[in-house]
């Protein structure tokens, strides 16, 4: 019965008793994070919004040279622009105006990143949503439609961001990097696929 | 009923309020903490704000609990729900209407009360707790209002959310995934206003009462601060009171019982007449239904915000745009230790000080109203100015009040009888 006699005398073995509370901390600790998982894994999109959000479809036939289609892909208009032989010269000409001409710094698949930022020259396809700070661009495709030198493209009007007909950001806006691109495919000719490309869906 | 002393449980006390006072320390707690708790007798038209803030907190409490009981969170609900408040439910409209002016009100009286500090050094030592509380009520009542401004999902409900959530996209490689887990969605959704909704109806309301009744804790730990700036404690008389203080119950009850009537006079002015205030208490963009598919032609928050949106929009570089953003709402954090000065009260500051303090002024209110303008030409150029002035307020604080010639503060408080 040594237990017991060590029960009735008033020492506390102190090191052992501070083993056993930095040990309950750290496993209760441990668990409050074990426990934290579900709650933050609830505020992940959920799997309504996973399946709203799957590829769409565009029938290119049309789209007139000049105009733009927005269709919507998870919330996000996009912007199809199909661009005449002007509007692609004029693509052209200004890189020395611009944040990242070569798209090195910029979000978009392996195909897209080429001075066009596009897979077909005819066709430019961008996420319309300012990378600022999530406005929509407005079209300012004419030729000096702002300024006598602008070259045509897209201006925000929340911030003032602009940028080219490929969606490339002009200096001077207070985006830093060209329009997203999002991943894109032509199962054939006059369709196009939205979320969706040689790798699967985005 | 006489207010019984601290002693009060003592045997001799007999019927209902002894009973309750030895199973909850009322008389305890009234003695101690209103009849008993001794202000500085100096107070001005200042030291109304932080009464009128707890006046608010309730009004927007109650007002917030009803509309919760015609609301409807949801993506094709929540507009639809708001209109029929405004024209269906009986004097919803009006439950509307004071919970949409209290916000505003609740930031008045608080930017009031804040700069009150900054004249007086309330925030000084033994205050740094004090004022570090108080901040965290500001941040949390910011936190509150942004998504209460969500939750009517009108267009600018919708926009002003697009654009502050993606604030959070540009944290470098955790930013994109991050405003996914915000909003539950690809895009400002359905998802996103409940959980606005839970957060602003229930999670944040209770860290604000939790802040508030903190805040109000160490208030009663170091005593108010008073315009002189000085101790009152230091100098007690014969019964261990402070010289130049009054207990807390009557005298500033009853003088900030006055303050709330004239504040609600002017309140009810405001809802009754121009519950928008032109565009600044509620945007007109505000009253067509969200859509994902047009921004409004110039995206502002409400006014309260503005002088920190200013500073955003100043900085060509989005990232270190909303770096400084964030940095210029945080700086009052550090005012504490940032501020060298021997003296509390600007009444006893020199003129490095004083100056310091009106080119500051000048900055929040100019950033203000550059906040609400669009982003163009002179406006951004004016914001860049105003917000060089305003962190150097911040940056230049240790050096200027260390230099600033001060004068001699008194023994005792000034004050005349009236």
């Amino acid at each position: 019965m040594t237990d017991h006699a060590a029960l009735v005398t008033d020492e506390v073995d102190q090191s052992r008793r501070k083993f056993l509370t930095r040990a309950t901390v750290a496993t209760g600790a441990l668990g409050a994070v074990f426990a934290a998982v579900p709650f933050i894994e609830s505020w992940e999109p959920s799997e309504r919004a996973r399946a709203q959000g799957a590829p769409v479809m565009l029938d290119l036939s049309k789209l007139e040279p000049g105009q733009m289609a927005t269709p919507v892909w998870r919330r996000q208009p996009i912007y199809v622009v199909r661009r005449t032989p002007d509007m692609v010269a004029r693509v052209a000409g200004h890189d020395g105006d611009l944040k990242d001409p070569n798209s090195e710094h910029s979000n978009q698949p392996p195909y897209a990143k080429n001075p066009l930022r596009s897979r077909s020259a005819e066709y430019l396809v961008l996420i319309g949503i300012c990378t600022h700070l999530g406005c929509l661009p407005k079209q300012r495709f004419e030729k000096g439609e702002i300024y006598p030198s602008w070259p045509g493209g897209f201006f925000c009007p929340c911030h003032g961001s602009r940028f080219d007909l490929a969606g490339r950001v002009f200096e001077g806006s207070p985006a830093s990097i060209n329009l997203n691109i999002p991943a894109y495919s032509y199962p054939n000719p006059t369709t196009l696929v939205i979320g969706n490309d040689e790798k699967g869906a985005a | 009923m006489a207010v019984p002393s601290a002693a009060a449980a003592s045997p001799a006390k007999k019927g209902l309020w002894a009973w309750l006072n030895k199973r909850l320390p009322i008389s305890e707690f009234i003695s101690e903490q209103l009849t008993g708790y001794y202000a500085p007798k100096n107070f001005n038209i200042w030291y109304f704000f932080g009464s009128l803030a707890l006046g608010v907190l309730v009004l927007q409490l109650v007002t917030g609990i009803f509309l919760t009981m015609f609301y409807k969170p949801g993506e094709l609900t929540s507009f639809d729900s708001v209109e029929f408040i405004m024209r269906e439910v009986n004097y919803g409209w009006l439950i509307r209407y004071l919970h949409s002016t209290g916000a505003s009100a609740f930031f008045i009286v608080v930017y009031l009360h804040m700069y009150r500090a900054l004249l007086y050094g309330s925030y000084k030592a033994p205050r740094e707790l004090l004022w570090l509380f108080g901040m965290a009520v500001y941040l949390a009542l910011m936190a509150e209002a942004f998504m209460g401004y969500v939750l009517p999902w009108g267009n600018m409900s919708y926009w002003g959310a697009q654009v502050i959530v993606n604030l959070f996209g540009t944290i470098p490689a955790l930013g994109p995934p991050l405003v996914e887990w915000i909003r539950g969605d690809y895009g400002i959704a359905d998802a996103t206003v409940n959980r606005f909704f839970a957060l602003h109806v229930a999670a944040i309301p209770l860290a604000l009462l939790l802040l508030v009744a903190l805040h109000l804790v160490a208030l009663h730990e170091t005593g108010s601060n008073n315009p002189d700036g000085i101790e009152i404690k230091d100098k007690l008389g014969a019964d261990g009171k402070p010289l130049d203080g009054i207990p807390f119950h009557p005298y500033y009850t009853v003088k900030d019982v006055v303050g709330v009537g004239v504040f609600f006079v002017l309140f009810a002015l405001v809802v009754f007449f121009v519950p928008t205030l032109g565009g600044l208490f509620l945007e007109s963009a505000n009253f067509e239904p969200a859509n994902p598919l047009s921004t409004p032609e110039h995206i502002a928050p409400v006014w309260y915000f503005t002088p920190y949106y200013a500073i955003l929009r100043a900085v060509p570089d989005q990232r270190i745009g909303a770096l400084l953003m964030l940095l210029s709402v945080m700086a009052f954090l550090f005012l504490p230790w940032l501020d060298r000065s021997p003296v509390k009260s600007m009444r006893y500051r020199g003129w490095m000080s004083r100056t310091a303090l009106a080119l500051f002024t000048v900055s929040f209110v100019a950033l203000g109203y550059l906040g609400l303008q669009p982003a163009e030409g002179l406006y951004v150029a004016l914001a860049r100015v105003f917000a060089v002035i305003y962190f150097l307020f911040f940056i230049l604080m240790p050096i200027y009040t260390w230099l600033d010639p001060v004068k001699p503060v008194p023994e005792r408080v000034s004050f005349h009888a009236h």
